[in-house]
């Protein structure tokens, strides 16, 4: 007889495997951050290649998010005469919230694909057994640079994407609001507390090492040629989006408490 | 004399087919070994397992006497340093220059300063016959011939014990090929290295080896000296290299 919860059961179990492969394999990457040899060349270009190469992708992200942010709260906040605490929700939603993971899921398009694909090709021709047998190991060279390049260069990332989501908010309340300039920053920079700053800092460093950390194992672990370096693709785009968006809510519930 | 490079009873089954089912071969140090076979015999396989790129189902692999297979991984990192291989496929680094492909592992696991590695690197392309003008390219710009003699460069550079060639004359012209052979004679006899070479040109296999092995369903069928391969009295052997279609084996159509 065929047992209608056996696909769900072998399913979950699936899911947990791979949860657990990835938790090695990221335990592994970080661990190659720390030891010896550092390539700081590799890591200066992946720092370019990760955190520059971003800026307008995020910068013109957050700017749209920030004037519609605005938009909306003024509406929703006019149902009950409290369109003043627009200048107030942006900040708080910006840095907080939006920013981070607006900034982890572009960079999960741009950063984790990019990465997937170039080490999954490496795999399916060989180049990363060829550098393991010229003495050096394709964690320190390739990936320890990668997952450090993007857990130093989101954060850097998001307090631009901060300031330019609250300056979109501010050029829509200005001008097509009518709200005071000065006022406007006055209160954002009133209401604003470090530990808003703090949190939308820890996703962010977060976020930059999953990115990472998984369009690297996608990579390392595809086979299958250039079917497989497009799956490694797919899967690490989707798996780092999922993982982004569970662990912002985790983070969040434990600043919280 | 105590072998260089021993591997013993090593198998390897991929995707559920036995590749390798108990590899016997060793090669002692100034010596060539010339491993032939059919295509998808598992001799890409063999060569694999002896770096340690595919961890063998069972079986031993001895450098200078002392199992990798079951070595810690830092200790392995450094018998490592004793191999030096040629890919089947070439696999250059297509983010680097083809110098820094040539010089890879001077410049990022021995630290050899940019300069002087990239002299050693044009040497190294000089003696594969490569042009130094090419250094600065990208290895795509490479034709697959060049290709192949960048990564015979990049494999010898350091001067390794242990040199690994996956058909090192595929592909190339009939003068280059004889160069590149010369230049594998002249790594073993000169320099003292053990050499595994796989080749299906079976010229090169006569000029280029001390001692002959046939693999053939994952084991090794047939092995003698060079000079003992036209008369080996082993049908399969016979077959192969005379290049015939009947025999004791068939080819897959
Ligand atoms: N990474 C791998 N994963 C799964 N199977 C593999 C892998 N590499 C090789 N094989 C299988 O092992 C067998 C032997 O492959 P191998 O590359 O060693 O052949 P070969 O003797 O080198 O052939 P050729 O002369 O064509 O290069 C083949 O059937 C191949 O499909
Ligand atoms: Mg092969």
């Amino acid at each position: 007889m065929i047992n209608p919860f056996a696909p769900i059961g072998r399913g979950v179990l699936g899911v947990l495997a791979e949860i657990g492969r990835f938790t090695a394999f990221a335990a592994r990457a970080a661990a190659s951050c720390f030891a010896p040899p550092v390539f700081a060349g590799q890591l200066l270009r992946q720092c370019m290649a990760i955190g520059y190469y971003s800026l307008p992708v995020i910068g013109l992200t957050a700017v749209f998010i920030g004037a519609a942010l605005a938009l909306n709260i003024y509406v929703g906040g006019a149902r009950f005469n409290a369109e003043s605490f627009v200048p107030n929700i942006v900040v708080l939603g910006i840095t907080r919230e939006l920013g981070p993971v607006l900034a982890g899921l572009m960079l999960a398009g741009r950063v984790s694909a990019g990465i997937a694909a170039e080490i999954g090709t490496m795999r399916v021709t060989e180049q990363l057994d060829a550098m393991t047998t010229l003495s050096t190991d394709p964690f320190k060279f390739l990936i320890a640079p990668r997952v450090m390049a993007a857990t130093i260069t989101l954060p850097l990332l998001v307090v631009v994407a901060d300031i330019i989501g609250v300056m979109g908010g501010y050029l829509v309340a200005v001008n097509s609001l009518d709200f005071n300039g000065a006022t406007y920053l006055r209160n954002t920079f009133d209401f604003l507390e470090n530990q808003d700053v703090i949190l939308g800092l820890v996703k962010a460093a977060v976020f930059g090492f999953i990115i990472a950390a998984m369009g690297a194992y996608q990579g390392y672990n595809s086979s299958g040629g250039a079917l497989g370096v497009g799956r490694a693709t797919t899967n690490a785009v989707v798996g780092s989006i999922v993982l982004i968006l569970a662990l912002n809510y985790l983070i969040t519930a434990f600043f919280v408490e | 004399m105590t072998a260089k490079l021993q591997l013993s009873g090593v198998k390897k089954k991929l995707r559920g087919r036995q590749v390798l089912d108990g590899v016997d071969l060793d090669v002692a140090a100034g010596r060539s070994l010339v491993i032939i076979g059919g295509s998808g015999q598992g001799k890409s396989v063999t060569l694999k397992c002896a770096l340690g790129l595919m961890k063998p189902d069972a079986g031993q692999v001895l450098v200078d006497g002392a199992d990798v297979t079951r070595m810690p991984q830092e200790i392995r990192a450094r018998v490592m340093r004793k191999f030096g291989m040629l890919f089947q496929g070439g696999a250059l680094f297509d983010s680097l220059s083809v110098w820094e492909n040539i010089a890879f592992r001077l410049l990022y696991a021995d630290n050899v300063k940019r300069a002087d590695a990239r002299e050693r690197a044009i040497e190294a392309m000089r003696r594969v016959r490569l042009a130094p003008d090419f250094a600065d390219v990208r290895p795509v710009e490479l034709s697959g011939g060049m290709q192949k003699r960048a990564g015979l460069a990049r494999a010898i550079i350091a001067r390794p014990e242990i040199l690994f060639f996956d058909e090192p004359t595929t592909g190339l012209d009939p003068i280059t090929a004889d160069a590149i052979n010369d230049l594998i004679v002249e790594m073993v006899k000169e320099l003292g290295c053990a050499a595994i070479s796989i080749t299906h040109d079976m010229a090169s296999a006569r000029k280029i080896s001390d001692e002959i092995a046939m693999l053939h369903n994952g084991k090794i069928v047939w092995r003698g000296s060079t000079a003992a391969l036209d008369a080996s009295g082993n049908a399969m052997v016979a077959q192969f290299v005379a290049g015939r279609a009947d025999g004791p084996i068939q080819a897959v159509v």
